[in-house]
């Protein structure tokens, strides 16, 4: 890339030179074909290794070393790696790459909030991704897209269309990433005849032979068969993250839906089994489960430790005429994640109030086991969250989540998330006149001593005007991210996949996508809610003490102040509980965010949304935020999505999913609920039936997305105490699944705390 | 207006009833069973709990206390006796360490709370009485099943069955479902272990089942108290005999008592019972199998 790059640029226009990068990696790239497989194609030179995106953000030498050694989530990087990084990459894209450039563009104040851990950036070092295919890669090959691309630009006016030369540009690197595609899907045609050739086992010899078949066929043409229809997905899903490293890798979508006219013609033409289905899908499976995630640099590392790439598929759902959209696939589909549990790729059911109680259940019976997938969502929200922000309804209903909790558009919008906001480390600064006392920084506006509150209200409206100002400092810094990526770093392949792209000749990234929504994922929304709820009990209520003794004692961490801390944690408000004293101040606070984002314009043409999801950043949140008024110590984890503080909820989980309930999660672009169950809980058929009735209750309040952690604290403790006999425990981390023994003690101690729910 | 005295309301119960639902501890009981896992509610009055491990030796209960009898982590001497249960030191401590078992609640007032998870009782959940006796408290009973049957929620009462017949003819018609607990069936062995006769207990049961569709049976398995095979096959002969019993469920003996009466700082019936093993309880549940009784275990 490096070589390409000081060769090509200031040759070509940003997409043309990108679709000529990804040209060049499709025709260069080492290319693998595993024993056994009848999925075929990887994102580097075999399984399990992935590159790196120098032009995006460059390691150091120091930043290789470490993914090489440290204990969790490691990256090995060979010696002559460092070497030539030293030697040719580094002193090259010094300053060049998206994130430098970024990070030389962003004003001072943004610098600052960074910093302070205030929020992240999801685009200091990875691409906008993280969007989702739908129906038209398997209705239309990628030479069907360039007819479209031809027509496209026959229709461009240079007479009354000043863009007309830029979309021409746009549509040319289309015209070349379809190519790309194809070359590469064609390599691994000829190099399985090769194979064939030398295979003495005549089964694989057949095999490979139809590898290369299906090979010369996706993705150029549209599939036929269910094998093709599989390999077609999988090769868009390469070029999207060869292509560029987009966050969250890309999604099948509603898999289940776009293979059963494939499932069930060849099921009954003869051409394929149940059986055969199911090793294709696992063979599928595996490939997703072959890719970690490139690795971070900088504080991103720590935000985000994992391998997961996040790819997600979703069963169930509905129709474009609103019907059940589960189906024989999806049954199938639910016996190999039951069969396989691998992290990657991630599932997820989408339950209507119209979803059949049998699929819900064989889904339970799934998520009994433990693996922590698949993730549950109610489709009717997710509808209706896409059409508050102006989808047209069969749009959303082919839409769904991916991510972690995300809603989109599948196959026709760009869904950019930008990065996790502190809702805690807001409330901290706003006790300390906008002071961060970490650093003792003025980051925020002087919004009032603590003596100078006389009500709580006075103290909620210091809290919003801190809110809004980082709010603003954090989409300014975005709209100038979102600018500089819609210049310079253009997605011609993935453009082909979203509509309109190629009818509007513009990039994904650039506004390109019928739709454009951009959204802001907002942490802690638990810990600033029992923060105010303590402080307006404790302070203003029964005054049992002043709020500038209330700082102070904050600021010492509770030191010599244990019964006042005890207080603070066990005779307060808690979100969590269905107690509405605080869960009037949870919605409160939601409130003000989502009027501060929602409706604001971007760069892309789209609107800003809110989120309400973590990933594992409430661990580095809570790591920059200092004691809170809820009686949490300076460096605890923050609470995480929506769920309540770890501990926090005494009720049980009813009483959980009445308190988040009360949030308007429909004008949320996905919300993340995360519950522990004691297996005891789920025994036998009546425990999955409870099961059930949990889920659509909780769907009634139109809630968003639950995902169940079933595993005893016991299993976990043990498993932290000997890690090597448990690496197989998988454990979802507030959005997805990962292997508990790879997490920090700190996320294995705070998903031991958090409340083991148990039956009476 | 009349008000009941409840020590728990219990969200998210899965075992004394039909699906997802609500249980309400009534306070006060007529037996004294040596296994009790809910000894708080027993005494009809309010008490004190403490739960030493949270304790703090903050103090805060000492000064607060108006009788000067509590100390921390408990009382002083004589204390427990002259607690009048005001409440001033749960009040005050900061940890949660000292906790009051049993409060007074309206009709509506309690009502409000159940209602808190309607959406959850879809599909077969609801309202259960349990405690404690609840007949204990006949009038609030009735009040309290009654608006439940106005808000079109399901209802069960756990009930001990010692209580006078006309008592029980009054809340059965109110009441979807009865939960009637069968300890033991000799009369001396039930004495010495619960501290009363079962024999009001069993009429009363054969009265029920020719005036209610829907009765559960639930038999608690205490080992060395009733886990015996001629308690238990008297027990499944008794099932199997009687017309309404739409469930028997085997509740395994299990622990939790024993860590509350530590709390009630009460060591007169701590007994150190190992839960039956799963061995057993399936051994059990065949014996029921045999005359015709389908169980369940737990629940």
């Amino acid at each position: 890339m490096t070589e390409f790059y000081r060769e090509r640029l200031g040759r070509h226009s940003p997409p043309v030179l990108r679709a000529l990068a990804f040209r060049h990696l499709c025709e260069q790239q080492t290319i693998y074909l595993g024993a056994g497989e009848l999925i075929v194609g990887e994102r580097g030179p075999r399984p399990k290794a992935v590159p790196t995106f120098p032009e995006l953000t460059c390691h150091s030498v120091e930043d290789l070393q470490i993914l090489d050694s440290r204990p969790k989530t490691s990256y090995a990087v060979a010696d002559e790696c460092v070497e030539t990084y030293e030697r040719e990459v580094i002193p090259y894209w010094r300053g060049r790459t998206m994130r430098d450039r970024i990070f030389a563009a962003l004003p001072e104040q943004w610098h600052r909030a960074y910093e302070a851990g205030v929020f992240t950036e999801f685009m200091e070092q990875r691409a906008p991704g993280h969007t989702v295919a739908d129906a038209k890669i398997y209705r239309r090959g990628l030479r069907d897209a360039q007819q479209e691309i031809a027509a496209a630009r026959g229709t461009l006016d240079y007479a009354t269309d000043p863009d007309a030369h830029e979309k021409d540009e746009q549509l040319r690197a289309m015209d070349i990433a379809c190519d790309a595609a194809i070359v590469f899907a064609e390599r691994h045609a000829v190099l399985a005849e090769r194979l064939a050739a030398d295979e003495e086992n005549p089964v694989r010899r057949i095999e490979l032979e139809r590898i290369a078949e299906v090979c010369r066929r996706v993705p150029a043409h549209a599939p036929r068969d269910f094998h093709e229809a599989l390999q077609a997905y999988w090769f868009c899903h390469l070029a999207v993250i060869t292509e560029l490293n987009g966050w969250d890798a890309f999604s099948p979508g509603h898999l289940d839906q776009h293979l059963l006219p494939y499932y069930e013609r060849g099921l009954a033409d003869g051409t394929l089994t149940p059986e055969r289905a199911r090793e294709l899908l696992e063979c599928f499976f595996v490939k997703f489960n072959n890719h970690p995630a490139p690795p971070k640099v900088g504080v991103t590392a720590a935000e985000s430790g994992t391998y997961t790439d996040f790819a997600n598929i979703n069963l169930g759902g509905l129709l474009a005429d609103g019907a059940d959209g589960s189906n024989d696939v999806s049954h199938l589909l639910l016996g190999v994640i039951d069969e396989l549990h691998l992290l990657q790729p991630s599932s997820n059911i989408q339950i209507s109030r119209g979803t059949s109680d049998e699929f819900l259940a064989h889904a339970l019976r799934v998520v009994r086991k433990g693996y922590g997938f698949p993730s549950v969502f109610n489709a009717d929200a997710v509808v209706a969250e896409q059409v508050r922000q102006g989808k047209s309804l069969e749009d959303a209903r082919a839409g769904g989540c991916s991510g972690c909790v995300e809603v989109g558009a599948f196959g026709k919008e760009a869904y950019i998330l930008t990065g996790y906001f502190n809702l805690a480390k807001i409330l901290e600064i706003t006790l300390h006149e906008g002071v961060d006392p970490r650093t003792g920084t003025q980051l925020g506006p002087q919004t009032g001593s603590p003596d100078s509150f006389a009500t709580f209200d006075d103290l909620f409206q210091a809290y919003q005007e801190q809110l809004r100002h980082f709010l603003e400092i954090k989409i300014a810094g975005n709209q100038i991210i979102e600018r500089i990526y819609a210049r310079e770093m253009p997605a011609p392949f993935l453009s082909v996949l979203i509509d309109d792209c190629i009818a509007n000749g513009r990039d994904y990234n650039a506004g390109g996508a019928r739709y454009n929504n951009t959204f802001i994922q907002m942490v802690g929304i638990g810990s600033v809610t029992d923060g105010l709820a303590a402080l307006r009990q404790v302070v203003f209520d029964e005054e049992r003490v002043s709020l500038a003794e209330l700082v102070d004692v904050l600021d010492r961490d509770f030191e010599n102040a244990e019964p006042l801390r005890q207080r603070l944690v066990h005779r307060t408000h808690k979100y969590g509980n269905d107690d509405d004293y605080a869960d009037e101040l949870m919605v409160r606070v939601f409130d003000t965010l989502f009027a501060a984002v929602d409706g604001r314009p971007t760069v892309r043409g789209g609107h800003y949304r809110v989120e309400m999801l973590p990933t594992t950043s409430h661990v580095y949140f809570g790591s920059v935020t200092g004691a809170l008024p809820d009686g949490r110590r300076a460096g605890v984890p923050v609470s995480e999505g929506i769920s309540p503080v770890q501990g926090a909820d005494r009720e049980g989980p009813t009483a959980v999913f009445k308190s988040a309930g009360k949030m308007d999660h429909i004008k949320t672009g996905g919300t993340l609920l995360n519950m522990k169950l004691a297996p005891s809980l789920l025994e036998g058929d009546e425990g999955v039936a409870n099961l059930a009735r949990l889920v659509r209750g909780y769907f009634t309040l139109d809630g968003h997305h639950v995902q169940f952690n079933v595993v005893s604290a016991d299993a976990l403790l043990a498993a932290q105490a000997d890690p090597s006999s448990h690496r197989d425990l998988i454990v979802r981390v507030a959005g997805y699944s990962d292997y508990f023994c790879d997490l920090s003690p700190e996320l294995q101690n705070e998903i031991i705390a958090r409340t083991e729910h148990a039956g009476f | 207006m009349i008000t009941g005295r409840v020590f728990n309301v219990q969200r998210f119960s899965l075992h004394d009833g039909p699906g997802i639902r609500t249980t309400v501890f009534f306070k006060g009981c007529p037996l004294h069973c040596t296994w009790c896992h809910n000894p708080e509610g027993l005494a009809s009055a309010p008490e004190v709990l403490v739960v030493e491990s949270r304790c703090i030796d903050c103090g805060a209960c000492v000064d607060a206390c108006p009788s000067g009898v509590a100390a921390v982590a408990g009382w002083g001497a004589d204390g427990r006796t002259l607690c009048t249960a005001c409440a001033t030191c749960v009040e005050a401590c900061p940890a949660e360490a000292r906790q009051i078992a049993g409060r007074d609640v309206t009709v509506p007032e309690l009502l409000a709370e159940i209602v808190r998870d309607r959406v959850f009782f879809e599909g077969g959940g609801g309202v259960t009485f349990s405690g404690g006796e609840p007949l204990l408290q006949l009038r609030f009973l009735e009040g309290m099943l009654e608006a439940c049957r106005s808000a079109g929620l399901h209802t069960a009462v756990d009930t001990s069955g010692l209580a006078p017949l006309k008592h029980l003819l009054r809340i059965a018609p109110l009441t979807d479902l009865l939960l009637y607990d069968v300890k033991l069936v000799d009369e001396v062995r039930h004495r010495s272990h619960t501290g009363v006769s079962n024999a009001t207990i069993l009429s009363n049961l054969e009265a029920l089942t020719r005036v209610h569709d829907a009765i559960w049976l639930r038999i608690p398995v205490v080992p060395g108290v009733n886990d015996d095979d001629a308690n238990m096959q008297a027990t499944a002969a008794l099932a199997a005999r009687l017309s309404s019993i739409r469930r028997v469920s085997l509740l395994p003996y299990h622990r939790l008592g024993a860590d509350k009466l530590r709390r009630l700082k009460s060591t007169e019936r701590l007994n150190r019972t190992e839960p039956p093993t799963r061995a057993r309880m399936d051994e059990l549940a065949a014996g029921f199998a045999a005359v015709g009784v389908t169980t369940t275990i737990g629940g």
